[in-house]
């Protein structure tokens, strides 16, 4: 397959271990910040290459593990409601909210469908003028510009049975919540390839400079990884602190301009609760009061809902870097991906998931 | 469409004239249930048995061991690339015969019809087990059929058992898996699993990926015949290739290892298993199986497999490696590390990016 087989070249790979080693003097902690990193790296095995010294930490970028527990009740009662489709990308299904996922609702009786896109979200609506059609948009920066073209589209075609439940959160504000946290590790970062692509890498400078961490903007495949980390161990040996970009076959430093422009348009700044975390300040994008029409928690009247979380999930120190996996005692045995007591056994990026499928007993 | 379904149009049977579809009369025993056994059903699966239209079909079967299984199939859509719910029907029970190695020989069916299917569907389904039964080389024996409520099924439902004979005395079985076995695949993986979620959620892709679904009695048939000492079969239905390999290993307690690289799967399968966020070892199969084999005998294995139509694409995968590592399989990535192979957990859900 062309354009990712390149990137899983063992060859290659072997060389860039090669490489790292010979530059590695002592121990340094890095943490990739996408869950879809944490995949490719349990997937691959690529922490059993890496010399000793290099720890892997894994971060929050998961969008389905961050969600907090309240929007996943919102939508379990939304999509309960009568006359309702409740469309979410398939992830989403099995997140345990407070009392049970969207798939249970679904057995229940409940509307709930898979769509692969938001903009198919829209045409259910447009096909189906007598139901109400809800959205769950949740996700990074990457799935912001998707989600805010459906709501836009929704408002050109004046949908009146469209709406959105949205809890979309932004990468930067969660690593400076990890490099102000007290007992911090994490010395460098291997940013989100995917959420640069859009974001381009300006807004990762500032908080390259303030706490003097170097951020290697990364990609998925295994090359991209071992090379990020080769990138990252490099200015770490030499005591740099830049912004440097791995993934240059996707990433602009100015990112992709007119997804900017949409979500812009769409969303403003808002601040949100991370399951597990807690809220962060401006860390999240909420619609803007031009769009509320679209906003599934008016409609639906459940914005004031606030749920307290399951104590024996750690999955919160987990997303921050703090621990792994199997540090918790839940892991693989009160909790599995069958009966996950929190978001990061669930995702197909979260990392307990992750730890559970590829890795379990190493 | 085929040859055969446009013959269906210049043999249009009585009821579907009469009644372009399904009433809840079709199911319940009186006339019209009548006509649609005896102008569609009889005259499709047409043979001596169940012409006889008794309560029980009276089967000769030769001396020895029977094999008998039973399963019931839903897929959504009825109908997509590569294959359709009546094909299904009969392959999939007949690869359950010959995962133990039977010959089969005869299947039941049984229908469950949604009141208002279209009589056309319902043709052109039965029509495709009748040249899936003569593919596989068993008889449908006997049948039933059913009609619910308009909205309390999804259109057609089929149950098929099926039996077959056994002319060996190998028991082919998890328990009698050894170190050292070597692991065999009969061709590429997961376009079953791709070909019905692209029909059935209308993605398009600018290739067309045909289901595998296929008989393998006859495969391993030419195995057995091969004097090839199959160890374990099982065919790779839902959950894949992972879940097999998982179960196995768990019930014969000995560790499992497979080699990426030389798991094969067409890039375009690849490729929309990566878009989806799917892992091609958890995509289902129908015309897929794994066989367990004596190291001395994997190469005359494999060039028996290529030689057969269902396996001209198989391929050495793996070896049965470790004792006392229950249910452990372990596979080698292609840039040479190692991970656990687990089984799908739930439905295989697509992801958000």
């Amino acid at each position: 397959m062309k354009f990712v087989d390149e990137y899983r070249d063992p060859a290659l790979a072997e060389h860039l271990v090669a490489a790292i080693n010979e530059l590695v003097t002592r121990p340094w902690t890095i943490m990739e910040v996408c869950g879809g990193q944490t995949h490719s790296i349990m997937k691959y095995g690529i922490d059993q290459l890496l010399p000793a010294q290099v720890v892997l930490l894994h971060g929050p970028g998961c969008p389905v593990c961050v969600t907090p527990v309240e929007i996943l009740d919102k939508a379990v009662e939304i999509a309960a409601r009568p006359n309702v489709i409740f469309c979410s990308f398939g992830d989403m299904l099995r997140v345990p909210g407070s009392h049970g996922d969207l798939l249970s609702a679904k057995a229940a009786g409940a509307d709930v469908r898979i769509v692969y896109s938001p903009l198919d979200a829209v045409k259910l609506a447009q096909a189906h003028p007598d139901r109400h059609v809800v959205f769950l948009a949740v996700g990074f920066e990457t799935t912001a510009p998707a989600n805010a073209l459906a709501v836009d589209q929704a408002a050109r075609l004046q949908l009146q049975n469209f709406t959105v439940l949205v809890s979309h959160v932004l990468v930067p504000p969660a690593i400076e919540a990890i490099l102000s946290a007290p007992g911090n590790q994490v010395q460098g970062f291997l940013a989100a390839g995917h959420v640069c692509t859009i974001m381009g890498s300006a807004e990762y400078e500032p908080i390259a400079g303030r706490y003097g961490v170097p951020i290697v903007i990364t990609g998925f495949e295994p090359v991209d990884i071992l090379q990020g980390v080769y990138m990252c161990v490099k200015q770490l040996e030499e005591g740099r602190s830049e912004v440097e970009n791995q993934y240059v076959r996707a990433v602009r430093a100015e990112g992709n301009r007119p997804a900017q422009e949409l979500i812009r348009r769409v969303f403003r700044v808002i601040p949100r609760k991370w399951r597990g975390i807690g809220e962060i300040p401006a860390s999240g994008l909420g619609l803007r009061e031009e769009y509320s029409a679209y906003d599934a928690e008016l409609r639906f009247d459940v914005a004031g809902k606030t749920v307290e979380e399951s104590s024996q999930c750690m999955s919160g120190l987990i997303l921050q870097g703090r621990q792994k996996p199997p540090d918790c005692p839940a892991f693989g045995t009160l909790c599995t991906p069958e009966q996950p007591l929190g978001a990061t056994m669930v995702s197909s990026e979260g990392a307990c998931a992750a730890y559970y499928r590829y890795a379990r007993g190493r | 469409m085929t040859d055969n379904s446009r013959d269906f149009q210049l043999q249009c049977p009585l009821p579907i004239r009469r009644y372009p579809r399904v009433m809840v009369a079709h199911g319940g025993g009186g006339r019209l249930m009548n006509d649609l056994i005896r102008e569609m059903i009889l005259p499709a699966f047409d043979n001596p048995i169940l012409s006889q239209t008794m309560d029980s079909a009276s089967l000769r079967v030769p001396a020895g061991r029977l094999a008998f299984t039973t399963d019931s199939y839903v897929v959504k859509p009825l109908f997509f690339p590569g294959g359709d719910i009546g094909s299904m029907a009969v392959y999939g029970t007949v690869n359950d015969l010959a995962m133990i190695g039977a010959r089969p020989l005869f299947l039941s069916a049984g229908f469950i019809l949604e009141e208002g299917l279209p009589m056309e569907t319902l043709w052109t389904v039965v029509q495709s087990m009748k040249r899936g039964a003569e593919k596989a080389g068993v008889t449908i024996v006997t049948g039933d059929t059913k009609v619910v409520d308009r909205g309390k099924g999804d259109g057609l439902f089929i149950n098929t058992a099926g039996i077959g004979v056994l002319e060996h005395s190998l028991e082919i079985a998890p328990s009698q898996v050894k170190q050292g076995d070597v692991l065999l695949v009969n061709g590429d993986l997961g376009r079953h699993g791709i070909a019905v979620l692209a029909a059935r959620e209308g993605l398009e892709f600018e290739t067309s990926i045909e289901s595998d679904s296929a008989p393998l009695a006859d495969l391993v048939l030419t195995l057995l015949k091969g004097g090839i000492e199959l160890h374990c079969l099982r065919d790779l239905t839902r959950g894949g290739l992972a879940s097999a390999l998982v179960e196995i290993s768990e019930q014969a307690g000995l560790g499992l290892t497979i080699q990426e690289k030389s798991i094969p799967c067409r890039p375009d399968v690849r490729a929309i298993c990566e878009v989806l966020g799917f892992d091609p070892l958890h995509v289902a199969n129908e015309g897929r199986m794994v066989a367990f084999v004596p190291a001395e005998q994997a190469d005359h294995a494999l060039a028996l497999m290529k030689g057969h139509e269902q396996g001209k694409d198989a391929v050495r995968i793996g070896q049965v490696t470790g004792v006392d590592c229950k249910g452990q399989v372990t596979l080698r990535s292609v840039i040479g590390a190692n991970r656990l192979v687990d089984m799908l957990s739930g439905e295989q859900l697509p992801r958000i990016c």
